[in-house]
């Protein structure tokens, strides 16, 4: 068999864009198939039910839970505010009666006789949608949300923090060797998604964070500057829900590494447009890898993608990223695919590949170490 | 007789072949291809019938019929199709669900066991006492998207008003199922009798499937998981299997009820437990999470370490032993700021192996970290039941036992069976060895083994419907014994004798194998796979094998991949303190047991 699937990362100067934009429950869609959106517009909208607070209202009034009903001064369905009397007891000889007042504003949702607890339900929640990107909606789902469409540059990175942003593209580094640190960092760049070559350090991190830029792109990051910056050190591959005030992407690994050229290159070919980054990266159950769509102005490609994982197929001549040491972060092409489990250096047996790396050398590998890069 | 059975895991289904042949059970071919829940395919018999489709091709026996479905046989002599099918599953994240309770430590506790027993992932317990107030449970339960929920609280007869407190909370709280909106929420109701009245009242509205089954803590001396266990797997089957892409078309396919894949291994060690009246610990370790399980005195647990894994949870590994706890089980030179990022390159590319030998040293250091936390969490919530009253009489005053104490036992650890990426695919079975010995200090005498090809969640089911079978290829195809850990309790004098031993084999010659080990050292002495032997272990004062401090004991042992480890480093397992002194013990050790 001489070839294999294996996974790769998105990165491609022109494709049809589409982002899937749906509410967490059902709600009212606010656009209509073929509007025009831009990143910012509200496509759907709904509302959760409010928090509900429980309050111990018997207990509160010395009372026993079975006469609360005959206590209560509101019914289910009232509406209360912090502070106002829910319930109040008959006294002794209508003296020195006590009463419960409501610890929250809302809607009363249950009173129990068994328990003696009033359940408030606080107002409703907005959840809105955006665009995400600037586009076309060509599908809309009803009571859920929209299908968007744009012709887009694409880049997937590999690992990101932070939520959604948008801003121009601005290229801080010369080359995509080039290591990103502070002095990179111009006033100027606020807003913007800044583009650097090499390890992004805390110091270009923190100096971002100060000029107000929208995020920070590079071909790596140092593990320890992740820690300082996040304030605790990452367990699981879950992010997105971050409040950093500044979304991070890192387009190739953690530890010095430059950006892959082709992706430097397609950034800085769209340097001023304006870039809709999402730095959310879920390993676990349904793969999803940071993204960096830049709407295009020209028509896309036939070619639809959605985002998530991809996957290719392994043949002699494909270009490849060696994703393990001892060769990590080199690239090259496929020169062969042994048939037989070779034994490595572990001692392990595995099934290999033959990598010609961009230096002319040749490296075996284990197939699970390789992922595919182009398009 | 011809059996197929299938685990459908989240990424694999796994199909193996069982034969009866002169009258034993076989496993003899196994087959694997990809699970096909997710979309595009959405449909889970697919990757079911590929995986049969390669024993087909392996065997050369007709199993799937032209419209994909497993052939049955009608006679023993047909050609084609076998006798009983039958599948456990884990795909789509597993079962998942949400417990409550009254009290964290009594009703809550006993309904996470119950749950994790059937196999579930808890992913969280509510009680009344949990030092969260009202609100943040309330927000915790609107967050979390379970299969389904048990609900406990209160014994029998006792009071009613703290359980339906927490039922008033879950109810108007509607947690929201993982399987879309038209699904009603499973919810079970196992806890005081007495209750049912105002639970049947929360729950019985629309949004919630509410059953009913008796109580799990009907006095507080007492435990009765079973019903709950049962209805959990009922409720599993008829609630969210009927909801997961293609289950139904497997259903109807097998010949048992589909099991949830812990649920299944935990069954196939009790059953060996129960069969060789043996107390047993067994671990599952894989990427995301490290599943244990243990039968001691006939009790059965489970715990799973939701974030203790090797490729999606190896940094957190890291963060919670500390990197200074795992370096110190690697003899090599490493950069601590390269494995740092090396970690975090591996959480965010888990497919990729070791390549290079340090690559290896360090992902087996990982492991042992992972597992000792994954085991101390067992040992703390494999209990006798908390909340107990005793009745002391003036003897018991001075007595040490206590209530809520770990009934998982290292001196009383008979075997310990290992599974999962790191343990079953390390290189060298002593590297398996080691790691579980390293991570789980076993005490006296204890036989460690590993599961071949993962093969127990298929005998869990099997046992319910063919014991023999499941218990037959068990013991021939499932396990592959390593040897024999012999080590003794107390704390070693570094470079004095610890203990003596005579080994003697009842093959060949049969002539005795003799020695004395120093406090700190290890040995390996080879004895083959099946050969029985008689080893004696002479313990020097205040270093116990399991007859009391000092007193001799002699077991029968046999032979394994490994052979025999003579561990001479004390317990509990303490490594040197100096960077130095620790490098060249653990170096010693692996030369010791030719680890690498």
């Amino acid at each position: 068999m001489a070839k294999a699937y294996t996974p790769g990362l998105k990165v491609t100067p022109r494709t049809t864009f589409q982002a899937r934009r749906l509410l967490p429950l059902s709600g009212t869609v606010r656009v209509a198939k073929g509007d025009r959106v831009t990143a910012e517009t509200v496509v759907a909208e709904t509302f959760l039910e409010g928090d509900i607070f429980p309050i111990k209202l018997a207990a509160m009034m010395q009372a026993n839970p079975n006469e609360l009903p005959s206590l209560m001064l509101k019914k289910v369905g009232d509406t209360v505010e912090v502070g106002e009397p829910l319930a109040r007891t008959k006294g002794i000889f209508g003296m020195m009666k006590t009463e419960g007042k409501s610890t929250a504003k809302g809607i009363i949702e249950s009173i129990s006789d068994s328990t003696g607890m009033v359940i408030v339900r606080g107002p409703k929640l907005a959840v809105q949608v955006r665009a995400f990107v600037s586009g076309t909606v060509v599908e809309v789902i009803a009571s859920e949300g929209v299908v968007v469409e744009t012709p887009a540059a694409f880049v997937q990175g590999i690992f990101g923090v932070g939520g959604e942003v948008c801003g121009p593209i601005a290229m801080a580094t010369k080359a995509h060797t080039e290591a990103f640190d502070e002095s990179h960092i111009l006033p100027s760049m606020k807003g913007a998604v800044v583009v650097g070559g090499a390890r992004m350090t805390a110091g270009a991190i923190h100096r971002a964070r100060e000029v107000g830029a929208a995020a920070l792109i590079a071909g790596g990051i140092d593990d320890a500057d992740l820690r300082d910056v996040l304030g605790y050190d990452l367990g699981v591959a879950v992010t997105g829900s971050e409040r950093l005030g500044i979304t991070l992407i890192v387009t190739e690994g953690f530890g010095d590494i430059a950006m892959a050229a082709r992706t430097f290159a397609l950034l800085g070919a769209n340097t001023g447009r304006m870039a809709s980054v999402n730095g959310a990266t879920q390993i676990r159950a349904g793969v999803m890898r940071p993204e960096i769509v830049i709407a295009l102005d020209q028509a896309g490609t036939s070619e639809v993608f959605t985002g998530g994982a991809t996957a290719g197929i392994l043949e002699i001549g494909t270009r490849v990223r060696i994703i393990r040491d001892p060769h990590f972060g080199s690239l090259g092409a496929v020169g062969a695919l042994p048939e037989k489990p070779a034994v490595l250096g572990s001692g392990s047996k595995a099934r290999v590949l033959e990598v010609v790396l961009d230096g002319g050398e040749r490296v075996t590998v284990p197939r699970a170490n390789v992922e595919l890069v182009g398009e | 007789m011809r059996i197929v059975a299938t685990d459908c895991g989240s990424t694999t289904t796994k199909a193996i072949l069982i034969e009866e042949k002169d009258g034993v059970f076989r496993q003899t071919f196994r087959g694997e291809a990809p699970t096909t829940v997710e979309a595009p395919f959405a449909d889970v018999t697919l990757g079911v019938t590929n995986s049969v489709t390669e024993l087909q091709e392996l065997s050369g026996y007709q199993l799937i019929a032209d419209d994909g479905t497993i052939i049955r046989r009608t006679s023993r002599s047909d050609e084609a199709g076998c006798d009983l099918y039958i599948s456990t599953s884990s795909a789509g994240g597993g079962l998942q669900m949400m417990v409550a309770g009254v009290i964290r430590e009594m009703t809550a506790e006993s309904a996470k066991r119950a749950a994790l027993g059937a196999g579930a992932i808890v992913m969280d317990a509510i009680a009344s006492n949990d030092r969260r107030k009202p609100h943040e449970q309330i927000q915790r339960i609107r967050e979390l998207r379970p299969d389904m929920v048990l609900v406990s609280g209160g014994t029998d007869g006792g009071d009613t008003k703290k359980v339906t407190e927490i039922a008033e909370l879950i109810a108007p709280a509607r947690p929201r199922p993982r399987f879309g909106g038209e699904y009603k929420l499973p919810l079970i109701f196992a806890g005081n009798k007495d209750a049912r009245p105002s639970i049947e009242r929360c729950f019985g509205g629309e949004g919630f499937a509410l059953s009913i089954v008796e109580n799990l803590r009907p006095t507080l001396e007492q435990e009765n998981l079973g019903p709950a266990r049962e209805r959990i797997h009922d409720v599993f089957l008829e609630h969210v299997m009927a909801h997961a892409p293609g289950y139904d078309k497997l259903i109807a396919w097998a010949n048992a009820p589909i099991m949830p894949t812990p649920g299944a291994v935990g069954d196939i060690l009790q059953t060996i437990a129960k069969g060789r009246g043996i107390n047993v610990v067994g671990v599952d370790i894989g990427g995301a999470t490290t599943d244990m399980f243990s039968v001691f005195g006939g009790t059965f647990n489970r715990t799973v370490s939701a974030n203790l894994g090797m490729s999606y949870s190896i940094s957190n590994v890291c963060a919670e032993a500390g990197m200074a706890s795992v370096l110190r089980w690697v003899h090599l030179d490493m950069d601590e700021r390269e494995l740092r990022n090396r970690v975090k390159n591996k959480m965010i590319r888990p497919t990729t192996i070791p390549q290079t030998l340090d690559a290896l040293v360090f992902e087996q250091a990982v492991s042992r970290e992972a597992l000792r936390l994954a085991f101390i969490q067992h040992k703390a919530f494999a209990t006798t039941l908390k909340g107990v009253q005793q009745q002391r009489t003036v003897g018991d005053a001075f007595s040490q036992d206590e209530v809520g104490k770990s009934i998982v036992n290292p001196m009383a650890m008979d075997l310990m069976v290992a599974s999962g990426g790191v343990l079953s695919h390390a290189p060298r079975m002593e590297q398996t060895a080691l790691m579980m010995i390293d991570a789980f200090e076993p005490e006296g005498f204890t036989e460690i083994a590993k599961d071949s090809i993962f093969m127990m969640p298929h005998l869990g089911v099997l046992a319910s419907v063919n014991a023999r079978a499941a218990m037959e290829v068990f013991e021939k195809d499932c396990l592959i014994v390593l040897g024999w850990c012999a080590a003794p309790k107390g704390e070693v004098r570094q470079g004095k004798p610890a203990l003596s031993y005579t080994l003697t084999s009842r093959a060949g010659t049969g002539a005795a194998q003799t020695g004395t080990l120093m406090g700190g050292d290890m040995k390996l002495v080879r004895l083959a796979p099946g050969i029985e032997a008689t080893l004696e272990v002479r313990p020097e004062k205040g270093l116990d094998m399991g007859a009391g401090p000092g007193k001799p004991l002699t077991r029968e042992v046999t032979g394994g991949t490994v052979g025999i480890i003579l561990d001479a480093r004390g317990r509990p397992l303490r490594l040197p303190e100096t960077h130095a002194e620790r490098r060249a013990a653990v170096s010693r050790w692996l030369a010791a047991l030719e680890v690498y």
